[in-house]
């Protein structure tokens, strides 16, 4: 009698939220599937759900017309580049702040998350003619540069409430053998660190690959990466949902992959691990 | 114990971070509050001349400020109150036992990673449009006139969508929260007949109290500086019916080329942004003393 009321629940609670979640996904997956339609069937009335012809011809047309592995390629370049030379800053920082606190490193850490909540715009009109007078404007270069600066407090937090869990102990002991401090980070530490900074590394990507503001503020034509080349599409190529659909498809196709790899991530590092 | 070698060496290693940061906060902020003083126009180069407040005069009583404001804050409140609501109701269904929950939280987790323009548009285009947008076709079915989002509720149609956007991060935050709730509090109040409703009220909402601050806190960031959404739908148009804040200096500087004025403008959004980041700062900094 019992188990057959909580199979009852289970069952009404696993409709109500598969409804709710392919509701949540639906405009997702309905730009996935007007991808692969032709033009006229993307407007057909009423709307075409699974049965039409599937062609791969928006695609194709995608690139052809826009060249549109070149705009891939500066993601790829912006977010990779910035993610790694980020760690490179924030892995020597948060190590010492997590083994060798001083006084002032919580102040440290805490002034790192305030220039965080420095509102892009305070800041825009400076960058803009830096950039400008030293030709940084439209490079991937200057991209690099500004979205590791804006990601590097999260990156420095989320690698510091990692090593923080690292057990000193064994820091100690490796010290008593007398390893030296680079020896120390080298055997010791990276690889107890590695899945932290995995994480990091993770979320930063995604963080980067779908930034906005520097990057529509900042591109032209040259350094544009996938954000601005959508935008390239609000009018009128907006109106060709076939196209439209194949080139977000394809620009979200990668990070929605990674993102689902690191859900756990994204709770900590934008939380900046108030909330576990 | 940390040897003077060692503190040295960790002084050493944290500095390039504390450096560039420094950098990249003062330098071009303090170039901001020097320029929101200047009457200076990109068009116009070498006529820069120091006007004290006027730039903020002029900001500060133009009628497209307050519309801003008043957007900004209708805009982050939208959102806020959509995405809380929503995400504990979230939550709170997908801590129920099911079948498939693990791809259930996939689902409900993936708008968060698409980007916000390819986001903004596929919702303008192929949801809202008019003609051949999915709601058009849903009204027309259902016997009604379909309705121009973007024309008669610009803002409306972008509270939509970015909220869209941030309701699985909210979802997350509070799910993480409630899987840390003692079971056996629960438990026992379900033994001493409180009600489900009471449960919620007095157990359940109170041990959630702390995500829902930090989601008010950390959206509210993010939210303040919206800004690809409109400037691929609607531009801030009509008129201002949907321009925020951050959307306002960004046409004001690099659409008008008014150095002076935008950069009054981010001086404003700097402080307002402020207001804000002092809260959730003495919120994260009492959870690093625990």
């Amino acid at each position: 009698m019992l188990s057959n009321k909580t199979d009852y629940r289970k069952l009404l609670m696993t409709l109500l939220a598969w409804s709710v979640g392919l509701l949540i996904f639906f405009p997702i997956l309905w730009t996935i599937l007007t991808s692969f339609k032709t033009e006229a069937d993307a407007i057909a009335s009423p709307p075409l759900f699974l049965s039409f012809d599937w062609t791969l011809e928006n695609y194709t047309e995608v690139q052809e017309r826009s060249n549109y592995f070149r705009h891939f390629w500066n993601s790829v370049v912006i977010s990779l580049g910035s993610t790694v030379l980020g760690l490179l800053i924030a892995i020597p920082a948060a190590w010492a702040m997590a083994f060798v606190p001083a006084k002032n490193t919580k102040n440290i850490l805490m002034w790192m998350l305030s220039t965080k909540m420095l509102p892009p715009v305070g800041v825009l009109i400076p960058i803009f003619l830096i950039f400008r007078d030293t030709g940084l404007l439209d490079t991937l270069t200057g991209l690099v540069i500004v979205l590791t600066l804006i990601n590097l407090p999260i990156i420095v937090w989320m690698l510091y409430t990692y090593f923080k869990e690292i057990p000193g102990e064994i820091l100690e002991a490796a010290r008593m053998d007398g390893a030296t401090l680079w020896s120390e980070i080298i055997h010791v530490l990276t690889p107890m660190a590695l899945p932290g900074i995995a994480s990091t590394m993770l979320l930063n990507i995604i963080l980067a690959w779908n930034e906005a503001f520097w990057t529509l503020s900042l591109t032209a034509a040259k350094a544009a990466p996938l954000t601005a080349f959508i935008a390239s599409y609000s009018s009128p190529e907006g109106l060709f949902y076939a196209k439209l659909s194949a080139a977000s498809t394809m620009a979200i196709a990668p990070i929605l992959i990674m993102g689902w790899f690191s859900q756990k991530q994204l709770v900590r590092g934008l939380t900046f691990g108030a909330v576990k | 114990m940390a040897t003077d070698h060692s503190r040295v060496a960790a002084r050493f290693m944290i500095s390039p971070a504390v450096l560039l940061l420094l950098g990249w906060m003062i330098i071009p902020l303090s170039m901001t509050i020097y320029f929101s003083f200047l009457n200076y126009n990109l068009l116009s180069p070498g006529m820069e001349e120091w006007i004290g407040f006027t730039n903020y005069e002029y900001f500060l009583t133009d009628p497209a400020f307050f519309a801003a404001l008043g957007n900004t804050l209708l805009l982050v409140g939208g959102v806020l109150l959509i995405t809380i609501v929503g995400g504990i109701g979230l939550a709170l269904l997908l801590d129920q036992p099911m079948w498939g929950q693990g791809i259930v939280r996939i689902l409900v987790i993936a708008p968060f990673f698409v980007m916000p323009t390819v986001s903004a548009l596929v919702w303008k285009n192929m949801f809202m449009n008019p003609v051949n947008g999915l709601f058009a076709h849903a009204a027309k079915a259902l016997g009604f006139a379909p309705f121009d989002f973007f024309a008669h509720a610009p803002l409306f149609s972008i509270i939509m969508i970015v909220a869209w956007q941030w309701l699985p991060f909210a979802t997350l935050i509070m799910l993480t929260a409630l899987q840390s709730l003692d079971q056996e509090q629960l438990e026992a109040a379900k033994m001493d007949g409180a009600r489900k409703f009471n449960r919620f009220f007095h157990i359940t909402l109170p041990h959630m109290s702390r995500a829902i601050t930090v989601v008010i806190l950390i959206q509210t960031i993010f939210l303040l500086s919206i800004f690809a959404e409109i400037l691929v739908t609607t531009n801030g148009g009509p008129g201002y019916a949907s321009t925020n804040i951050t959307y306002l200096v960004y046409a004001q500087s690099l659409l008008q080329f008014d150095v002076g004025g935008g950069s009054a403008g981010g001086i404003v959004a700097v402080i307002l942004a402020n207001i804000v980041a002092f809260f959730l700062m003495r919120m994260i900094g009492k959870n690093l003393e625990t």
